[in-house]
């Protein structure tokens, strides 16, 4: 498609550019900022600059560089926008998740979480290196189900599981405990990817038309019945409402973009209904749920999102400036609450700019699925992309009241390993993903260390 | 696949628009609500946070606020705490401000005054964090100390005034409470003290000297009806009176008598300074009724009954009944019936008469000043009315100085001073119950303090002692502290 110039050098001079500086640039930006709030707290809660300040930012710089210089490396044309935002968001909520300590008297999540930080950038750095083209990725399509499946049930065993605060969705094993739902996430995003790729012409063009909509065959609707009866399986096991409409809504979005097929989600939606009008007439916490979204301030009722609003009431539109508010007064004000702990210390300003980091995330992932080349890239970046942006609004929305509270992790911002580490991982398939998209034809020559055997339409190229 | 790509992002677009929205309507719109919801601990933390104005007396703070490192940022200490109680109130963050300045210069001490307009103007240019004011008080703390300690463990009130300005030297109420028992971070002790206070039978909360139940003045309302009886100009000190043993109240068959039921003179016909010194009630009583009831109620209200007095606590409005029959009248005469009095009442009445007959209005508050001891407001002392004529004031204080000498009131004595006083003992209910009253000022010829005593019955049958025995020991303390060498 390129324009009939008088010369063939019109071609060659049409550079592709990586973006490795403008990443390198905004990245830097992302750290500074990180660097001025971490001064801002301590100046506001303990009036002086922290002690710590060049060990702790350096730490965070270090990390940030190192995934750099290995996309430098080893995705030279990776979306240039995905790890500033990335950065800035973890950057963030370790400065809250800090002064959330502070605040709460002398404890040390931070630094957990800087901790944890470090292992989700080194399992980030070791994904780009690792999987050096995302569609080896499609082979271990089965592979990737039994693991999420697997993982989602962990919590099911007696002795590593681990129920917190009424739901069973933690493993621990010595100290540590941890959430596998986060990582199953992506495994069943790499199953669904690849199982659809697969099967979309069936599911997409075999079946019945009614009332203008195709609806496909009852064996095809397999699948979305598995789907569906795995996340009322969590529902009712783990009594996790957020994880099971996570990967519901996940499964039913990428059907949608594998098939094209609106059908796909009004059958989704029927089924998400029923399931959750059940789950109201059965289960005693999700009514209570819902009556605490009516009405928060409910006589009797748990004051958690009552206290969350009155935190974000209390922040109003410029906030009270970080480390001048209260948000410890929130419950798991640096887990689930965490959002409305920004939203009392930076204010509606903060926030919008802070939704905008995660709208722009999304975009770029959305962006990616676009460009990418193949079914399976395309369907991966976008199941990946709208998980992120399913789990902000159900999460936000919870708070927010848009829709019932369920608890679930904010990307990059909630203290807690899992999360952290799950969503390093994402954006380092985004970045794999988006570097495959993004590289000129010229330099598409395939890369002899990568063999895909076994991948149809892969190795011909 | 594209096409629905596209489509997911329109659909991630309207999601985030609605978090968009839920959190402009959370964080702008209704904001102030959510802010000014009951129990929302934040606004509540937010008004504990500023350092709140020190009370000061003599230049001894005793209300201070103290830095902390919980949540609540600053805490109120009391030094002094059970003697000044009744003075400071309390401040709590679970119950808010209650009595005293505390609650009656409120935003004063918050800062949130608009007469500190100015400084909070500055303070958010300079980036300070905001502070109340400091007051400082009229009270002496050697008087403050005598009576305190004079009345101990007794039920009952004491008040110092300077008769010259209507200062307030001395404010006691007791039983009295801690008030660092209610501001305390502890909030499960802090409501526990609260709920023992509350329930007290004692009412340790309620301020006597100008807040409580309204107290029978007994023969300290004499002093009224004798003003009353001068300013008429039908009386003189030396006019007799009809004061025989035993008085019958006019259209009933019920004879009043007098103390121990003895004669007030050998004729029954003493004069009107021989009625004060030996506090004859047979005598006022027909004097109330020869006056009327109109010639005593305007008086006590020259004196102060039924004026609404902030100091700036407010202070409860002592009554001279309205409607009377000539039985009623003559109870009044000697402070029984439905005349009620506060305590501080009293004191203004013996600061009128000490002062020339110029009663000037009460105060407690010397100064205000803001965090930079820049006075905002000085208090001038003000002439609340002319409650009796300059010879008046002198007849009645020399009626008072022989109660002391050779009255009712001897135990107020002190030597190389010559005080002015007046004995009273109020009966209430019907059992012969009575509370012990002493009321005076003292030097008797350069007034420098005027006070007003009032011991409670114990029980509701304890007619053992009088004011002469029980109050003017507690008085006679006061004045000497309050008396400058």
């Amino acid at each position: 498609m390129s324009p009939a110039g008088p010369t063939p050098s019109t071609v060659t001079s049409l550079r592709v550019r990586s973006g490795r500086t403008v990443e390198l640039l905004l990245t830097l930006f992302a750290l500074v900022v990180v660097g001025l709030a971490y001064v801002n707290v301590e100046l506001a809660v303990r009036e002086e600059v922290p002690p710590d300040l060049w060990w702790h930012l350096g730490t965070l710089t270090a990390l940030a560089l190192g995934l750099h210089v290995v996309l430098r490396w080893r995705a030279r044309y990776a979306d240039p926008l995905l790890l500033p935002i990335a950065t800035l968001l973890n950057g963030l909520g370790l400065v809250m998740i800090h002064r959330i300590d502070l605040g709460s008297s002398s404890s040390s999540v931070a630094t957990r979480q800087l901790l944890w930080t470090g292992v989700a950038v080194a399992a980030a750095a070791a994904t780009l290196v690792v999987v050096r083209d995302h569609r080896v990725l499609r082979r271990w399509t089965f592979l990737a189900m039994a693991v999420g499946f697997l993982l989602l049930l962990l919590p099911m065993l007696p002795v590593v599981g681990h129920e917190e605060f009424g739901a069973r969705l933690w493993i621990r094993i010595g100290g540590l405990s941890f959430q596998p739902g986060e990582l199953a996430k992506i495994a069943l995003t790499v199953f669904f990817a690849g199982y659809l790729v697969s099967t979309r012409d069936a599911l997409s063009l075999v079946g019945r038309r009614l009332l203008g909509m195709q609806f496909p065959r009852a064996r095809d609707l397999g699948p979305i019945l598995v789907a569906w009866g795995l996340s009322v399986l969590i529902l009712v096991l783990q009594r996790d409402l957020g994880s099971s409409l996570l990967f519901f809504g996940l499964f039913v979005a990428m059907l949608y973009v594998a098939t094209e097929r609106t059908s796909w989600i009004v059958i989704g939606l029927t089924l998400f209904m029923a399931g959750a009008v059940m789950a109201w007439r059965i289960f005693a916490h999700v009514q209570a749920r819902v009556t605490l979204w009516l009405d928060p301030f409910a006589a009797g009722q748990s004051d958690q999102v009552a206290k969350g609003l009155m935190g974000l009431g209390h922040g109003g539109i410029f906030g009270t400036g970080l480390g001048q508010g209260y948000p410890y007064l929130t419950y798991f004000a640096n887990s689930d609450y965490i959002f409305a702990s920004f939203g009392e210390e930076l204010g509606m300003v903060g926030v919008f700019a802070m939704l905008m980091l995660y709208a722009l995330l999304v975009e770029r992932g959305l962006r990616t699925a676009i460009g990418a080349r193949e079914g399976f890239g395309k369907l991966l970046a976008a199941g990946l992309s709208f998980t992120v942006a399913l789990q902000v609004f159900v999460i936000v929305g919870g708070i927010t009241r848009v829709l019932p509270l369920t608890g679930l992790t904010t990307p990059f911002l909630s203290a807690g390993g899992s999360s952290l580490l799950a969503n390093w991982v994402i954006v380092a398939l985004l970045l794999r993903i988006s570097d495959h998209a993004r590289r000129p034809v010229a330099e598409r020559a395939p890369d002899p260390s990568v063999n895909l055997p076994g991948v149809p339409g892969v190795t011909s190229r | 696949m594209n096409t629905p790509i596209r489509r997911l992002a329109f659909l991630v677009l309207a999601m985030f628009t609605a978090l968009l929205l839920a959190t402009t309507w959370i964080q702008f719109v209704a904001a102030d609500g959510l802010r000014d919801r009951p129990g929302n601990r934040r606004t509540l933390i937010d008004t504990y946070s500023r350092e709140r104005g020190a009370i000061l007396v003599d230049g001894t703070a005793v209300a201070r606020s103290e830095r902390t490192d919980d949540d609540l940022r600053w805490v109120r200490r009391y030094d002094q705490a059970t003697r000044y109680s009744h003075v400071t109130g309390y401040w709590s963050f679970t119950y808010g401000a209650g009595l005293g300045l505390e609650k009656a210069r409120n935003a004063v001490l918050a800062g949130t005054d608009d007469s500190l307009f100015y400084q909070r103007v500055v303070d958010l240019v300079t980036g300070q964090q905001p502070s109340g004011a400091s007051l400082e008080l009229t009270i002496d703390p050697d008087v403050q100390a005598a009576a305190a300690e004079a009345l101990g463990d007794r039920r009952g009130a004491a008040v110092a005034v300077d008769p010259r300005t209507g200062a307030i030297l001395a404010l006691v109420s007791r039983p009295s409470f801690d008030p660092n028992a209610l501001s305390s971070h502890n909030l499960t002790a802090v409501d526990e003290a609260y709920q023992q206070l509350t329930q007290d039978p004692a009412q340790p909360l309620v301020n006597r000297a100008i807040a409580g139940d309204l107290y029978p003045p007994g023969s300290t309302f004499k002093l009224v009806v004798a003003a009353a009886a001068l300013e008429s100009g039908d009386y003189r000190a030396d006019s007799e009176l009809d004061g025989p043993v035993r008085y019958t109240l006019p259209g009933t068959s019920t004879e009043l008598p007098n103390f121990g039921g003895e004669a007030c003179d050998p004729q029954g016909r003493p004069t009107l300074a021989r009625s004060v010194q030996i506090s004859c009630n047979t005598a006022f009583a027909w004097l109330a009724g020869q006056l009327g009831a109109d010639a005593v109620r305007e008086q006590a209200q020259e004196f102060g009954f039924g004026q609404q007095i902030e100091v700036p606590m407010q202070v409860t409005p002592s009554s001279y009944p309205d409607q009377l029959d000539d039985a009623q009248l003559a109870l009044t005469g000697v402070g029984q019936y439905d005349v009620r009095v506060t305590p501080l009442q009293v004191a203004m009445v013996s600061a009128a008469i000490a002062n020339d007959g110029a009663l000037m209005t009460p105060y407690l508050v010397e100064t205000v000043r803001d965090r930079d001891l820049e006075v905002i407001h000085e208090t001038r002392p003000r002439t609340m009315s002319r409650s009796v004529s300059a010879s008046t004031a002198a007849a009645l204080t020399e009626m008072m100085v022989s109660v002391v000498q050779g009255g009712s009131g001897t135990l107020a004595q002190i030597p190389g001073v010559s005080v002015a006083g007046k004995t009273g003992t109020a009966e209430f209910g019907s059992s012969g119950a009575a509370h012990a009253w002493f009321t005076g000022f003292a030097p008797a010829d350069d007034p420098q303090i005027a006070v007003a005593v009032i011991v409670e019955s114990a029980t509701d049958n304890w007619t053992g002692e009088t004011g002469g025995q029980v109050a003017a020991p507690v008085a006679r303390a006061m004045l000497e502290a309050g008396v400058a060498p």
